[in-house]
């Protein structure tokens, strides 16, 4: 059993073509999937194939990138990494650092629509909190605007909050305003280890509560040993990366210090989010910081690995190559003991989406979320089912 | 514009808040007429006050099954009119709701019922937290409205908005049904409604609910004002400020028209004769701090400040902060009445929209001062006029939408945290297309298909939701012509 695909694949190269290919489907009754570098494909619940594919590469514009007021305006087709080396150039950066995929081949429009985040979420927020405006285009044609350009603005819904996350349900996100920030001139990190999941709650608790602004505040756990991560940005951060390492050590942690050369440490937390092998699992954890020892125990309990953003309470669980059997008893025993949390799998082998549902529980929202679906999709051709609760 | 309006049930009201708590008085109900935006007046048909969410459930039923439009109103401090009353319909009040429910430090939570003030909030979570959205209402504005309207205030450009704050609501949809839209925990899975939800201006349902995420307090904060000749030269530090990767908690320029009237009410000490201040005020680390603020006091010197002056003390900071807070108010002083306007422009644009700001007030024969929250590009021009003055209210009203028509046109926004609500509605039009408006009106339909929710606010036009996905049906009032469908 495979993921399915295509049978007719488009690649607009303007808005309005992507319109048409949307309308084009609303009226026939196609089914649609929308495609940016297909490293999350997978995510998601198992549907029937789609009858077309709309491939975003064709929409690879940066549109505007405005220094001086720190935001832009990106297609959904623009690689991520293709996007953050323009900024870099600038000295900016989109402070939206998921794990990039097979080739970095993750694009803007993909990271929206699944709201995928990194540790830098700590500091920055989600892509529900960068995102300034959207374009989008809906399955009747309809080419429309919400939010502006600037990082400051109430005029109207909040509609790139509602297709952040979407996962391509209720129609094409175009094209993206965004906030930007500063790439901090130097960055240093504190990395303490243990291997008490208890002290690492409290250490993290501990860097979280302090007023040091961190960038990132993460957490790692494998077999039994791990450790909270700290990073810090500035012209010189060496003094809050030193009081940091101060409270870590306070917290029963071994402590070092790494200077300048810690990207290293920060790429490894990115890939703990994705699982390489395709016959593993990554289960997304929605918990309280306060639980975080639980988490790592309950990761214990069924064999896994975790990465997690510990001042925010989100964790990924990942589950090494297993049969799916062995997989589908391991999500379930992870949600059995950290429930009420949800427990969301996004990297599972498609026998193991079939069985678990990989959203979990039905929220308490449902039946208003169907009528959001019904009212920008009433084609219902909007990658159908896939969604929470089969939308 | 309502769609089909029923009498108002009264005695059903009475049964649910008892006698006491409902109003139906006409004098009494003129309480409500008018939020914080005065030029605007409807006495509603009754008011209510709940005191739980189960009341505010109940009221709602009610309305919904005697098809009775209704508006929530928090603590009516709400500049754009948005918590205006419906003359038929029901004015839900949510100031008797103010229990703070649960502190939960440790995961930098609070719940809070929608009446809660937000200094409360801050006040309720302190010394070690705070609340960072800090509108200058702060001291009388309910969380609610502040859920409403999105609410900013003079820190967002470092902390953000009031929806980068909530994490969960409970809230009361039109048809009295309550839902939950996020939670405790970030990133429940579904559509991001909480995100919907914040900022929809009272349209959507009513929160009874509201989970918050709280910041550690800052170790340290460092605040200067420094006096420049024009606003053009303060707005260039503040660009070089950012340019030099730092992220202030609030940057706050005044104009001299600004300067002169808070200086009057506040006596803080600021120099009549200046062009322009502008206060910035850095805060987080004591390091981080210290290393920064020499940066940002030098880069006002290079740009030809001609003052400066560093707050020595906490009470020296309250002072500077309270003469720009003051700024709305102080303004009865230099006029009988004043028109706020909230636009946004991008950042770098603010030269040439101050200059076409100057020029509109020299055509139109009328005095604006400027108040801006410098950071993120909003701008608070005060129109200056007086209503006995034949013809005045009119000229200003004009005068304030070319001001808003210009930060438009400069890449920006009608609004920056006062909302559309009835004043700025008749502007949608100059920033949103009709596509992009029809698209606004599938999500209001998605949760108020019988238009009965705060009617009137955001859209311009009345509109209609269609039947969705059912053959097409016309509607009465579509037939009569006195609304269009989408």
């Amino acid at each position: 059993m495979t993921d399915p695909s295509a049978a007719r694949t488009e690649r607009p190269a303007t808005p309005e073509a992507a319109a048409a290919v949307m309308a084009g489907c609303g009226a026939e009754g196609l089914r649609l999937r929308i495609r940016g570098g297909g490293t999350k494909l997978g995510w998601g619940r198992v549907v029937t194939e789609p009858d077309v594919e709309l491939e975003t590469g064709g929409l690879d514009r940066l549109v505007e990138h405005n220094a001086g007021d720190l935001t832009a305006v990106l297609q959904a087709g623009v690689a991520l990494e293709r996007a953050q080396a323009a900024f870099a150039e600038a000295g900016q950066m989109l402070a939206l650092d998921p794990p990039l995929g097979d080739g970095s081949r993750a694009t803007v429009g993909g990271v929206v629509a699944t709201a995928d985040s990194g540790p830098l979420r700590h500091q920055y927020g989600g892509v529900r909190d960068l995102v300034v405006g959207i374009t989008v285009a809906l399955s009747d044609g309809t080419l429309a605007r919400a939010g502006g350009k600037v990082i400051k603005n109430v005029a109207g819904y909040d509609l790139g909050k509602l297709f952040a996350g979407s996962f391509g349900t209720l129609g094409l996100i175009v094209e993206v305003a965004v906030r930007l920030h500063p790439r901090p001139a130097r960055t240093a990190t504190a990395v303490g280890r243990s291997a008490d999941p208890e002290a690492l709650q409290r250490a993290a608790g501990a860097v979280a509560h302090a007023p040091l602004e961190a960038d990132c505040l993460d957490v790692a756990w494998a077999s039994g040993a791990g450790a909270v991560v700290a990073r810090f940005g500035s012209g010189d951060p060496t003094a809050r990366v030193e009081q940091a390492a101060g409270l870590l050590r306070d917290a029963g942690l071994d402590v070092e210090i790494v200077f300048d050369d810690d990207g290293f440490l920060w790429e490894s937390q990115r890939d703990g989010q994705r699982d390489p092998t395709g016959s593993g699992a990554v289960v997304k954890v929605s918990a309280l910081q306060n639980r975080l020892a639980g988490v790592l125990r309950a990761a214990d309990g069924i064999g896994g690995a975790v990465v997690g953003r510990a001042g925010l309470g989100l964790s990924w669980v990942r589950l090494p190559e297993a049969a799916p059997g062995d997989l589908v008893a391991g999500i379930e025993e992870l949600r059995r003991r950290l429930q009420p949390a949800a427990c969301v799998v996004l990297d599972a082998p498609v026998e193991v989406r079939g069985k678990v549902d990989p959203w979990g529980e039905d929220p308490s929202a449902l039946a208003l979320m169907q009528r959001v679906k019904e009212r920008f999709d009433p084609a219902g051709v909007c990658r159908p089912g896939v969604f929470v609760g089969g939308i | 514009m309502a769609i089909t309006v029923g009498q108002v049930p009264l005695a059903e009201l009475i049964g649910i808040c008892g006698p006491g708590r409902v109003v139906s008085e006409h004098q009494a109900l003129r309480t409500y007429e008018s939020d914080g935006l005065l030029q605007y007046a409807v006495v509603p048909a009754a008011a209510v006050l709940p005191e739980t969410a189960e009341e505010v459930a109940a009221v709602v039923r009610a309305c919904h099954r005697a098809e009775v439009p209704w508006v929530a109103r928090g603590a009516g401090t709400g500049l754009s009119g948005g918590a205006l009353p419906v003359a038929e319909g029901v004015l839900i009040s949510l100031a008797r709701m103010r229990r703070i429910l649960e502190i939960d430090l440790e995961n930098q939570r609070i719940v809070v019922e929608p009446g809660v003030t937000n200094s409360e909030i801050s006040a309720a979570v302190g010394p070690t937290h705070f609340y960072p959205p800090d509108p200058s209402s702060q001291i009388v504005c309910s969380i609610g409205g502040n859920v409403a309207e999105n609410s900013g205030g003079v820190h967002c450009f470092k902390y953000g908005f009031t929806t980068n704050y909530v994490l969960g609501l409970d809230v009361v949809l039109p048809d009295g049904e309550t839902v939950t839209l996020g939670g405790s925990e970030l990133d429940r899975p579904g559509y991001d409604l909480l995100g919907t939800f914040v900022g929809s201006e009272g349209t959507l349902g009513v929160a009874t609910r509201i989970i918050l995420r709280v910041s550690p307090k800052p170790e340290a904060t460092r605040t200067v004002v420094a006096y420049f000749d024009s606003p053009e030269q303060a707005g260039q530090v503040v660009s070089d400020v950012v340019a030099a990767g730092i992220v202030p908690g609030g940057m706050e320029i005044m104009d001299n028209l600004a300067i002169r009237a808070t200086e009057a009410a506040t006596h803080a000490g600021n120099p009549v004769d200046a062009g322009a201040s502008l206060i910035i005020e850095l805060d987080g680390s004591e390091s981080e701090c210290t290393a920064r603020f020499d940066e940002v006091v030098s880069l006002c010197e290079r740009n030809g400040a001609n003052g400066i002056r560093i707050a020595a003390d906490e009470a020296e900071r309250q002072l500077i902060w309270k003469a720009r807070k003051a700024a709305f108010a102080a303004m009865g002083r230099m006029s009988p009445n004043f028109y706020v306007q909230d636009g946004v422009i991008p950042r770098t644009r603010l030269p040439e929209v101050l200059r076409r700001i100057e020029d509109l007030g020299s055509e139109y024969g009328l005095r604006v001062a400027n108040v801006f929250h410098a950071g993120d590009g909003n701008l608070h021009p005060l129109v200056l006029y007086d209503a006995a003055k034949h013809g005045e209210s009119e000229r200003a009203e004009e005068l304030a939408g070319k001001i808003v028509e210009a930060c438009v046109e400069a890449g920006g926004s009608l609004t920056g945290e006062h909302g559309i609500g009835v004043d700025k509605k008749r502007y949608m039009g100059k920033m949103f297309t009709e596509a992009d408006l029809a698209t606004f009106q599938r999500l209001r339909c998605a949760f108020d298909p019988d238009g009965r929710v705060n009617p009137g606010k955001v859209m311009p036009t009345p509109r209609l939701c269609g039947e969705v996905p059912g053959p097409y049906r016309q509607h009465p009032i579509e037939a009569a012509g006195l609304a269009d469908r989408l």
